[in-house]
């Protein structure tokens, strides 16, 4: 009969489900739990430099891999730091499961040393979460939690545990059975006979697909389904890479920093298909305003989204995958010639790429000229600000889980360790971190653990000395009042990175500014490339925040 | 449980509520999940009741909320959380349910 301690059985569970690296932090609060996992050689454990560090580069791992990853922290300022880690993965549906050291039983609510309510403060921001009470029930604790963060619509989870819990010893008869694997609802026949209905009957439908498709590995359905009805897709920030960039039914990333044409396309829809999307403000823009013509399909496996902020004419609660095996076989192949054409005017009077944004020292040159140097195969993490919105627009997205970025929290700081994690994933792939002077400063940190680890990561800083879209607002929406959104100091982020111990290149004066850049894109090690922008450089079109998608402002197009 | 006219007047429901049936998991955080849930997506909740039952592992909550005010999306909402084992509207239950919160707001 086995007889471990509480701190043994989570790390032989994680084990036992398949999980290989950890990352974390240790501290008072979770010794016993490092200890156990200094016993054992399957898993590897990766020291971050902050807990928020640890949290997103397991996110870096479950983003491109799909599947749940861990993270350790320990309690009081370990959890705290974790915390806007989870929050992240539960408004993105990243499957994580973040174990935390608590102060012993005897000590829980008395204020002790390293004491916070981390069970109470993570309640609103995990799909599920546990205080452990006993070691005994660790023993089926852990395997849930992994099961949890990964089915249905996955979510971070979050385990608490006592120190002494971690050290109770208890003997037990056999591990238990592995969890059953949630079922997935296969959505109603009759809705799915309504939605295919209403798209074989529609004259201008389009397709919203979002990050709840790429959870579900239904890109290609999504993708099928497009081309078999000649319907034109639009992304969602997290569905970018549904369909590559340059296929001719995308329309690319809807809502706040859309090209035009696809916000006025989305105007003309009579059917919208939503699948895997939650109708977020930053895609919709005003909500009343937003596709006002059209009838609505909406897919989702979680119930809930299904008439939260759009009704619903035909709701399908299921997974993406399951939905479009349902509807694939009952829609018609359609050519649609002449909506597709009326799109493609649209994008002949408002091309998204005005060929003066691909001037030399332009972000989308210099973005396009990464995507070349780092191949189709390259993962690309993004930090959060205008070079984000830039890498959306810009990047010739080729497939699923190739974008990771954070999308509902919006966290700068989420770039350079989810590069981490996503290199740690597939180290033999490149990985790219676009990221600004603003979000690299708030988890700079990292850069150790990326030289540490010898994650070959390219971290290109988009460098324009502020905080650009929020300075971009205090343009258009403040009367020009800039505060406290430019830099007084020149960050030399070359330097620091060698203080590091990294790899170092600055284009800012460069001679030869292109040699630089292959240069730095072929080091077999993890590097830093700093790119001077103008501070002036804006993300346009921009809708207002509050206003109907077609008010767009900023681009060469708007009347204003 | 039989509700007299006072029962009924000492409640004084609105016209707009209905009565939740929920079971779930007993364990200390379940109320604090159920009513967070509450204040976070900004729903109404008029009145709560909750007990174990059975060996103690299940509780019984009984909630008295807004009918008009996203009842659909209340009652999904709900049913997300792992802890909640069945939501059920019972209207039906209506009347006990008064007559149980005229007899809380007599107890000294």
């Amino acid at each position: 009969m086995p007889r471990l301690s509480g701190a043994q059985i989570i790390i032989h569970q994680l084990e036992r489900h398949g999980i290989r690296t950890v990352t974390g932090i240790p501290g008072g609060a979770n010794l016993p739990l490092y200890d156990a996992l200094a016993d054992t050689t399957a898993i590897r454990h990766v020291l971050a430099r902050h807990e928020q560090g640890a949290g997103f580069i397991a996110q870096g791992m479950a983003r491109s891999t799909g599947r749940p990853a861990v993270c350790f922290a320990t309690s009081g300022p370990g959890a705290t730091n974790v915390l806007t880690a989870l929050a992240d993965a539960y408004l993105d549906s990243i499957p994580l499961v973040c174990i935390t050291g608590q102060v012993p039983r005897s000590l829980l609510g008395t204020d002790a040393f390293q004491e916070v309510d981390t069970y109470g403060m993570s309640m609103p921001i995990t799909k599920h979460n546990y205080l452990a009470r006993s070691a005994a029930e660790l023993l089926t604790m852990v395997p849930k939690a992994l099961r949890l963060a990964g089915s249905g619509r996955p979510g971070p989870v979050l385990i608490d545990v006592p120190k002494d819990v971690q050290t109770e010893v208890v003997e037990f008869a056999a591990w238990p059975e592995p969890c059953p694997t949630a079922d997935h609802r296969p959505g109603d026949e009759q809705a799915i006979a309504q939605a295919a209905a209403m798209i074989n009957g529609a004259t201008r439908p389009i397709l919203y697909l979002g990050g709840g498709v790429i959870h579900a590995g239904a890109a290609a359905a999504a993708r099928q389904l497009a081309e078999q009805a000649a319907i034109p897709a639009v992304m969602t920030l997290m569905g970018l890479g549904i369909l590559p960039s340059d296929h001719p039914l995308s329309l690319g990333m809807l809502g706040m920093h859309a090209c035009r044409a696809t916000n006025l396309a989305m105007e003309e829809c009579d059917v919208l298909i939503a699948a895997g999307v939650r109708f977020d403000d930053r895609a919709t823009g005003r909500i009343s305003a937003f596709c006002p013509n059209a009838k609505v399909i909406h897919v989702d496996i979680d119930a809930s989204e299904i008439g939260k902020l759009r009704p619903a004419d035909a709701g399908i609660t299921s997974d993406a995958g399951r939905a479009f095996a349902g509807l694939l076989p009952l829609i018609r192949p359609r050519r649609r010639g002449q909506w597709n054409e009326r799109i493609r005017q649209l994008r002949r009077d408002f091309p998204c790429f005005p060929a003066q944004n691909f001037a030399p020292g332009k972000p989308f040159q210099l973005i396009r000229r990464i995507a070349e140097l780092a191949g189709p195969e390259a993962l690309i993490s993004t930090d959060v600000g205008k070079h984000q919105m830039w890498v959306a627009q810009a990047y010739p997205f080729t497939a699923p889980r190739q974008l990771l970025t954070s999308g509902g929290l919006g966290t700068m700081g989420f770039g350079l360790p989810a590069a981490i994690g996503a290199s740690l994933a597939f180290p033999g792939r490149p990985v790219v971190c676009f990221s600004g002077d603003g979000s690299l400063q708030m988890n700079i940190q990292e850069l150790a653990t990326a030289v540490e680890q010898q994650t070959p990561v390219r971290i290109v800083v988009l460098n324009n000395r502020s905080l650009g879209l929020v300075r971009q607002q205090q343009r258009l929406f403040y009367d020009q009042r800039y505060f406290a959104s430019s830099y007084g100091i020149a960050v030399d982020f070359a330097t620091i990175a060698r203080g590091f111990g990294m790899r170092a290149f600055d284009l800012d004066g460069a001679a030869e500014p292109d040699r630089l850049l292959r240069q730095a894109m072929a080091e077999p090690g993890p590097c830093l490339i700093n790119v001077p922008i103008d501070i002036e450089e804006e993300v346009t079109p921009m809708v207002p925040p509050g206003a109907a998608n077609t008010t767009m402002i900023g681009d060469d197009y708007a009347r204003n | 449980m039989p509700a007299t006219d006072t029962d009924r007047a000492a409640a004084t429901p609105s016209g707009s509520t209905t009565i939740l049936r929920l079971t779930v998991n007993n364990h200390p955080g379940v109320m604090l999940q159920i009513c967070g849930l509450f204040a976070r997506r900004a729903f109404n909740l008029e009145g709560i009741f909750c007990t174990a039952i059975g060996r103690g592992d299940t509780s019984r909550i009984w909630l008295t909320v807004d009918a008009a005010d996203r009842l659909d999306q209340v009652v999904k909402q709900l049913a997300k959380l792992e802890d909640v084992l069945a939501v059920e509207d019972r209207a039906d239950a209506r009347d006990r349910v008064e007559a149980m919160a005229a007899m809380m707001g007599r107890i000294g």
